[in-house]
């Protein structure tokens, strides 16, 4: 028997006695996304500081709210890719950090071009990204604890190395540096639009999560980053690359952490070396208010952007509104709550048999 | 199905020729010794049923040849080479397919990404490439179809599917990638009598057209039914090692429930 022998098939039933296929209705199909919650709150939040704040409802004013909402949501994109996949990222905050202080030094003590800081540093942020998931896949630890430690490690680097380097506790400005002036342009330019002025950030930001979300749906990796997250045993199990999925989403996270320390660098020409402390809880947070599962397996990319510009849109409205802004962390506690409680209502409704 | 068996399978396979073989493979976990000095060869065009009690390393054993873990001592040969699969990966590359007992579904993803999980369809082969998607949900809604499962929408998380249809999925899975050899662990176990009938026939057709299939099962009924080669497991060991022609149904029951145990059962369960 060389060639194999063509056999009888089963009798199939016969199509009119199974039950007739039927897609999903729109409306169901809508409120399984897992951005719909956070598009509901920011429809809300958006009405309520237009309605109770005058200067909320200017075009220079949107502005500042995506710019301040860009800041967020850069990291945030990252860190959401990552939660899907299963992961945690606590170090992604002074990550971001690190790469300004690197480039920043890199460029002035050396006198180099500003471009040769901006390089040295994207490899020294993929390096760190690497080296987490890396340490992931090889202990078998949680990412909290491992993250957890990079964080505290990356804190002291950042602070110590910046005073034995500058005696200071920030960088010296690099405005003068050959290159500073297209890389300005680049990550922290103006970009006139005639009614208003957006930051450069903010284009970057929006291409970014339309990257992310074809990456995500359309291509194979987005179907191993939701896997990975999803059951990791299973997806190794059918041959998913679990390890090489999990150590790119860290260096994901790394990559938009990089990104925003050139931006926050180019855009003030200096860093404070104590930065970004707590920020990775903020990114979190946005990720989890855009539908990231905590648990994995469950996010978008695009919940995440309306999960940061939900911020963007607090922290400035709280101004615009004339109140005090310490109410921003109290507000980032309640939403955070709602979205876990929203998300699992989501979950619960999509994934459970009807 | 069955045509998508022939269709999908290998073409240099020859009844009888070893696919698999295993010699003296042992498995430990940590200080758990799950298999012992076990011996068998999956033969092209033949079923080889692995019968045994809950625990006995029947499951321990397909997951050495389907990469899933290495084994500890022995030799695996696959194709006349030996080798130590690394990763379910190489095991798939090498055209082996596995159904496994907890299924390896992903619940929260739809049904097509979960048939083609690991194996998808993308148009062109460089980085970030897009998904065949359309071709993708047309294949698994067709293949579910030939197993006489109609799912409502292959767009639902797989998880809001039954045990049963799970099972399917992932039988009708393995049989769409599985090349030369086919491991089904326990896939009948969660079916009704239909579906299980279902299944014993692709199994059949899968032998027919030359795969090597590794068929286990707690019900003996449904291993005679099928089975060429039949092999008992007990704490790790094997313990009975027949072809067809060496052994009956009653002779294969009765030293799967351990003859003698059993007619001690039935005496305490008198009334
Ligand atoms: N990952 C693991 N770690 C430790 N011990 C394990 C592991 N997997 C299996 N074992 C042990 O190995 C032995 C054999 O398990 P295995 O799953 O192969 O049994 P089985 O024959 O498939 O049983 P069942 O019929 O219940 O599926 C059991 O004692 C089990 O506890
Ligand atoms: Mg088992």
């Amino acid at each position: 028997m060389s060639t194999p022998v063509a056999t009888q098939s089963p009798p199939t039933p016969s199509s009119p006695d199974g039950p007739v296929r039927v897609e999903r209705s729109l409306g169901a199909r809508v409120l399984g996304r897992p951005e719909i919650g956070a598009f509901a709150a920011a429809v809300v939040i958006f009405v309520f500081f237009f309605v109770i704040a005058p200067p909320f409802r200017t075009p220079e004013a949107l502005s500042t709210i995506l710019y301040s909402a860009s800041t967020i949501g850069i990291v945030a994109l990252g860190v959401a890719l990552l939660m899907i996949g299963g992961e945690f990222d606590l170090s992604s905050g002074v990550a971001v950090t690190t790469s300004a202080l690197a480039s920043a030094m890199l460029s002035y003590q050396l006198s180099l071009n500003v471009w040769v800081g901006v390089i040295v540093s994207l490899v020294i942020s993929l390096a760190i990204g690497a080296l987490n998931g890396w340490l992931l896949v090889k202990t078998k630890l949680p990412s909290f604890l491992i993250t957890l430690s990079t964080f505290f490690v990356l804190q002291g680097v950042n602070l110590g190395v910046t005073k034995l380097v500058t005696g200071t506790v920030a960088t010296t400005n690099i405005n003068q540096l050959d290159g500073f002036a297209s890389a300005r342009t680049i990550f922290a330019g103006d970009i006139p639009l005639g009614f208003m002025t957006l930051k450069a950030s903010v284009i970057w930001w929006l291409v970014f999560v339309a990257v992310a979300t074809w990456i995500l749906l359309r291509t194979r990796t987005g179907n191993w980053i939701f896997a990975v997250g999803g059951n990791q045993d299973s997806a190794r199990a059918v041959g998913v690359p679990v390890a090489k999925v999990k150590i790119g989403l860290f260096m994901g996270v790394a990559f938009m952490a990089w990104f925003l320390g050139q931006h926050l660098l180019m855009n003030f020409s200096t860093v404070q070396a104590g930065l970004g402390v707590g920020n990775e809880l903020i990114y979190i947070v946005a990720a989890v208010v855009g539908g990231a599962l905590l648990t994995g397996g469950f996010g978008s990319a695009i919940g995440a952007a309306i999960g940061a510009f939900i911020f963007g849109m607090t922290t400035q409205g709280i101004v615009y509104a004339g109140w005090d802004p310490n109410w921003f962390k109290t507000f980032l506690g309640v939403m955070l709550l709602l979205a876990v409680l929203v998300n699992l209502y989501i979950k619960n409704s999509a994934s459970k048999r009807k | 199905m069955t045509d998508t068996i022939a269709e999908h399978a290998s073409h240099d396979l020859t009844a009888g020729t070893p696919l698999v073989a295993m010699s003296g493979v042992g498995k430990t976990y940590g200080a758990i010794r799950a298999l012992e000095g076990v011996d068998l060869t999956v033969r092209a065009g033949e079923v080889t049923c692995v019968l045994g009690d809950n625990g006995a390393g029947k499951s321990t054993l397909i997951k050495i040849m389907s990469g899933l873990h290495p084994h500890s001592e022995g030799t695996l040969t696959v194709d006349g080479g030996e080798v130590r699969f690394g990763s379910p990966r190489e095991s798939l590359d090498r055209g082996i397919a596995t159904v496994y007992q907890d299924l390896a579904v992903v619940s929260l993803m739809e049904v097509w990404r979960n048939f083609f999980l690991g194996s998808e369809l993308r148009r062109g082969n460089f980085p970030l490439a897009p998904l065949d998607i359309g071709k993708m949900r047309e294949i698994a809604d067709a293949e579910l179809k030939k197993m006489g499962i109609h799912v409502k929408d292959i767009n639902q998380p797989i998880g809001t599917l039954s045990g049963g249809q799970r099972q399917c999925v992932a039988i009708a899975r393995a049989v769409y990638f599985g090349a030369r050899v086919l491991i089904l662990d326990e896939p009948t176990a969660a079916l009704g009598v239909k579906q299980s009938g279902v299944v014993l026939k692709y199994t059949a057709a899968a032998r027919d057209a030359g795969l090597g299939v590794v068929f286990i099962t707690h019900n003996p009924h449904h291993a005679y039914m099928v089975g060429d080669h039949f092999i008992i497991l007990k704490l790790g060991r094997r313990v009975l090692d027949r072809t067809r022609a060496e052994v009956s149904l009653e002779e294969l029951t009765a030293e799967m429930a351990g003859g003698q145990e059993l007619a001690e059962l039935s005496h305490e369960l008198q009334r």
